[in-house]
């Protein structure tokens, strides 16, 4: 009873949000999660959204900026939405709130192909680099660097391409990053994956802190996504 | 993919970026412009207070980092209730900054014409306005050309900021090539060469006005060529 009252009530909202339109930050230069391809914004995230909107009732409007704008966008009301491979964290839990998990990620640990080198790497005197303000920035700091287990440097790129590029370049040991994003780099370029840091980071969407009416309808439809088997197939499109 | 067909099949979208770089350099400049005009005049003929609402305008605006305007635009007046767009933020911020620049270039150019020279104007019967306009002005454009040019590049190579708000331009398209292609510093490459070719472009045709405008005799510069 209490269930389809529930259940009511959502369907109510939905229909009250037919037609409205949101506007949706992400940050393109995330791939699988979200890039850009032939002009469009394209990616796991990216059709993820669309489907909870399709879902949902509602239009999403894509807006791209640099990752770090993201947040202020968001709590400055320029955003409603935030989807952009976004771990969910207490810090930012602080400033937003986050979906229900919708992705449940960890690190890997990159090394230059034929380097010889093994998850060791991360011990002594290594230098290692990392995507600046991802998890694994947050991981290597916390873990490595404050308890001197890493004696060597520690190297903070604006992207993740950057951070391959000096890799490659040789001018610095291993790269901590996303698996997934790990895993396509590796693909074509002359890196490998050593090791992979089980730190069950969970991706969320985030919305203006305490608008409930628009959380509740993203969790639905992540919820529908799943039920409907869905985001199984969004999820083998770019996996 | 090769490297060279990855350049080629970037370009369309380069290009694309290259548009939005153009015109937020342009628009910027052009605002910059409309306000530096006034604030230069002021600060060369007016009253006390404006000589000072002058110099306290042009000292904040030069010594916050381009950035942080942009971001206290874009984040900060929403807070107040009004909203811009991204674009629009961008031009407010290049704009506004730029002006306090270019004001000092017009002041300094207008102050380079030696005040003898209106003090004739005014023996002759002209009005101070009339001394300015047929006198003082044709004078000082010329000078103010070159430093102009320079702001000019300045403003191109600043529009480049625009992407943290969102503004999809020439550095963030080449950023979205470069998050799939992996191919940094080819991207960065064709990225510098479209900037060094609009910066020359400009620059050369400043030049060629300025040359079109040069009296002999009347020339600050030295005359190596």
């Amino acid at each position: 009873m209490k269930k389809g009252f529930l259940v009511v009530i959502l369907i109510l909202l939905a229909v009250f949000a037919i037609g409205k339109t949101y506007m949706v930050g992400t940050s393109a230069d995330f791939p699988p999660f979200e890039y850009v391809e032939d002009g469009k914004y394209v990616g796991f995230d990216m059709d993820l959204i669309r489907a909870i909107a399709d879902e949902m009732g509602f239009k999403v409007v894509i807006v791209d900026m640099a990752f770090d704008s993201l947040i202020a966008a968001l709590a400055s009301g320029n955003l409603d939405i935030v989807i952009a491979g976004m771990t969910i964290t207490e810090e930012r839990e602080q400033v937003v709130d986050f979906s229900t998990p919708y992705w449940v990620a960890d690190q890997s640990v990159v090394v230059s192909e034929g380097s010889g080198l093994s998850i060791t790497v991360l011990f002594g005197d290594h230098d290692i680099g990392v995507q600046t303000g991802t998890t694994g920035d947050l991981w290597v700091e916390e873990n490595l660097v404050n308890t001197k287990i890493l004696t060597g440097q520690f190297k903070r790129y604006e992207t993740f391409v950057l951070a391959m590029t000096d890799l490659v370049n040789g001018n610095v040991d291993a790269i901590v990053l996303d698996s997934p994003v790990a895993e396509m780099y590796a693909k074509s370029r002359p890196v490998e994956i050593v090791g992979i840091i089980k730190t069950g980071e969970e991706y969320g969407i985030a919305v203006q802190e305490g608008n409930k009416e628009l959380l509740n309808l993203i969790n639905e439809g992540i919820k529908r996504l799943q039920e409907s088997g869905k985001i199984e197939e969004i999820i083998s499109k770019y996996f | 993919m090769d490297k060279l067909s990855l350049i080629f099949n970037s370009f369309p979208t380069l290009l694309e970026g290259t548009w939005v770089t153009l015109k937020i350099t342009f628009l910027s400049l052009g605002l910059g412009l409309v306000i530096a005009l006034p604030l230069s005049f002021g600060q060369v003929y007016g009253g006390k207070g404006f000589k000072a609402f002058v110099v306290v305008y042009e000292r904040i605006f030069r010594s916050i980092p381009e950035l942080v305007i942009l971001f206290l635009i874009f984040y900060g007046f929403p807070r107040a209730g009004i909203r811009f767009s991204p674009f629009t933020a961008v031009i407010l911020g290049l704009g506004i900054r730029s002006a306090a620049y270019q004001s000092q270039i017009f002041r300094g150019a207008i102050q380079s014409i030696s005040a003898t020279q209106m003090r004739a104007a005014r023996s002759l019967g002209m009005t101070k306005f009339q001394g300015f306009r047929h006198v003082v002005l044709p004078q000082a454009f010329r000078v103010a050309l070159p430093p102009w040019a320079n702001e000019f590049t300045i403003v191109l190579k600043d529009s480049s900021l625009a992407y943290a708000l969102g503004v999809t331009e020439l550095l963030r398209q080449g950023g979205y090539i470069i998050s799939t292609s992996y191919e940094p510093m080819l991207i960065y490459l064709t990225i510098a060469a479209i900037y060094f070719i609009i910066t020359f472009a400009v620059n050369r045709s400043l030049k060629k006005l300025e040359e079109a405008l040069a009296i002999p005799g009347f020339e600050i510069k030295e005359s190596i060529r």
